[in-house]
């Protein structure tokens, strides 16, 4: 009796194990799903001109289509427009996050820095489709239209929290000692900042813009009504401008355009999982 | 630059989060004001008719509200039995293990996904697949945008709840190993109600990121403006609703869709703070 019991527990114990791997297992699948459709339909696209020519029109599409051949131009156009936009969106975020991050550490009792904390978290968890319509009413609608430097304010908007809590755990987790080393030698706190803790940090501050960026690059909801997109290479910040994730959004739409889908896809995917990696191996490089 | 400045420095550019987010508040509040005064606020988020013909213009976000909580409900449900199990296998059975390092990275990369590309995926794959196996005709609904939410919010509730799994005390395991219970029981007798909360409030977060999922909802609920009357049926989210609409809208309607932003931004506020709150609670306990 006492040892049918114990069988039992036994085999509970078992099943359970073998159930968390196997649901384990199971979360993994997605992943290589997504990544093997992509790079199945998409691996074709991927060619030079791909990257150097701008979207072709839906009539051009349409007769490449009809005469059998492959959808002719690519998505220079939203490379470009990606980069000047998350250009633009880093540079104004990486100083004021850094500065906004090492304001949070240097005054974690204050009760100021307490609501700039709680309001980071808030806009941390903000909805992109927010952040979108919010910068369209900041921006768009002064402007009287859209532009590359809306969509780069809505960017901006999103990469900031990020950049200012990594900012701020970093810091945090420095030894205490070094900061007092610092201070020791005679340096005020804006010069132990520069020069010992902010280094320090690098590795930790780097990671976290690296994340950053691959979090908003793949974003579209708050460039479709701030940067609106735009079927030609532009340079100019104050006109629309296009995006990947704003092409792959328009070929979703656009039956005559639908084949581009996946080569605009996969790069975008490369891109981000790549930066997610890179990140990951120079957070464990930094940690030891 | 001396201590001063530097401090001042510091100072102005976190002015900055206030001003943003008081900005954000700012914005929503005065355009969706015509909205609430044309219709109550009360009427409005009670209303379910959607309708912009001219002279005629009756809008209501009961629709959407109800599309949103059914699919981050659904959402919910789906990813516990994923999160749950990758919990345990990278904070208790396979702790600090490669293995356990090779699946965290597999979730940290699924958090990484764009989510149009999750949205491409759930139509071309997902959609298909649905209308095979005959659960509903056209595919996309709130069922077919439930389960791809689902997959979207497991890295960020498994690896809350890891963290909260790895920091029960050994103590307190040892003890009960000692007494003879095998793993499951001590994972179901202590780590669960010691980790609880915090395997809560991490699950409260990843309902706050389904909540204002944007693109893969858009592509995958229907886009209708009824309320959904079965999961397999179609819908709209309030994110979608706007992503959907905003580009045309002008007037009332495009104030009407700033009323449902300004609703879905206390919303997920609302949640974040709480599940926010419940971690610091959980963390010092």
């Amino acid at each position: 009796m006492a040892t049918k019991k114990i069988k039992n527990r036994l085999a509970k114990d078992k099943a359970m194990l073998w159930a968390v791997c196997l649901f384990s297992a199971l979360t993994a699948v997605p992943l290589f799903a997504i990544l093997g459709e992509v790079l199945l339909r998409g691996y074709d696209q991927l060619s030079w001109s791909f990257f150097t020519e701008p979207t072709p029109t839906a009539y051009k599409a349409m007769k490449a289509i009809e005469a059998g051949e492959p959808i002719p131009g690519g998505i220079a156009n939203g490379i470009i427009g990606t980069m000047i936009m998350l250009g633009m969106a880093t540079i104004v975020a990486v100083p004021t996050g850094i500065l906004c991050g090492a304001f949070l550490a240097e005054n974690p009792k204050k009760r100021f820095a307490q609501i700039v904390s709680y309001l980071t978290d808030l806009l941390q968890g903000t909805p992109s489709v927010i952040i979108g319509i919010v910068t369209y009413i900041w921006v768009v609608v002064p402007m009287k239209g859209y532009s590359a430097i809306a969509g780069s304010v809505a960017l901006f908007v999103m990469m900031l929290p990020l950049i200012i809590r990594s900012t701020e755990e970093t810091l945090k987790i420095l030894p205490q000692s070094l900061k007092e080393a610092g201070l020791a030698l005679g340096g005020n706190r804006a010069r132990v900042m520069m020069k010992v803790q902010l280094p320090a940090a690098f590795g930790g501050i780097f990671t976290g813009v690296l994340l950053a960026i691959s979090r908003v690059i793949g974003e579209t909801a708050p460039l479709m009504f701030t940067a609106l997109g735009c079927s030609f290479i532009r340079f100019a910040i104050d006109k629309p401008i296009s995006a990947v994730p704003l092409l792959i959004w328009e070929f979703f739409n656009d039956p005559n355009l639908q084949e581009l889908i996946w080569g605009a896809s996969l790069f975008l995917l490369l891109f981000v999982l790549t930066l997610n990696l890179i990140a990951k191996y120079l957070a464990k490089k930094w940690n030891q | 630059m001396n201590d001063k400045l530097y401090k001042v420095l510091l100072f102005v550019t976190a002015l900055l989060m206030p001003l943003v987010c008081g900005g954000i508040v700012y914005a929503l509040v005065t355009d969706a004001y015509e909205a609430f005064e044309h219709f109550g606020f009360f009427h409005f988020i009670t209303s379910q008719e959607w309708s912009y013909t001219d002279g005629n213009e009756q809008y209501g976000a009961l629709p959407f509200i109800t599309g949103t909580l059914m699919t981050t409900l659904l959402a919910f449900i789906f990813c516990i039995p994923f999160s749950l199990p990758v919990a345990l296998f990278v904070g208790e059975y396979f702790k600090g293990t490669k293995v356990a390092a090779v699946l965290s990275t597999v979730t940290d990369l699924l958090a990484g996904i764009p989510s149009i590309i999750y949205g491409l995926w759930g139509f071309y794959t997902l959609r298909p697949l649905i209308m095979a196996l005959n659960i509903s005709t056209q595919g996309s609904g709130i069922l077919t945008a439930s389960l791809v939410l689902a997959i979207m919010i497991v890295p960020y509730a498994a690896s809350l709840s890891a963290e909260f799994i790895k920091m029960v005390p050994n103590d307190l395991k040892e003890g009960a190993y000692s007494l003879g219970a095998t793993r499951s029981e001590v994972i179901r007798k202590i780590v669960f109600p010691v980790a609880g909360s915090g395997i809560f409030s991490s699950y409260i977060l990843a309902i706050g990121r389904a909540l204002g999922e944007t693109m893969t909802v858009t592509m995958l609920i229907g886009n209708t403006n009824n309320i959904p009357d079965s999961i397999t049926s179609t819908g709209n989210s309030m994110a979608s609703i706007i992503a959907n609409q905003f580009g045309e809208a002008s007037d009332l309607r495009f104030s009407s869709l700033i009323a449902i932003g300004l609703v879905l931004f206390l919303i997920t506020a609302i949640i974040n703070m709480i599940g926010k709150m419940m971690i610091k609670r959980a963390r010092i306990s």
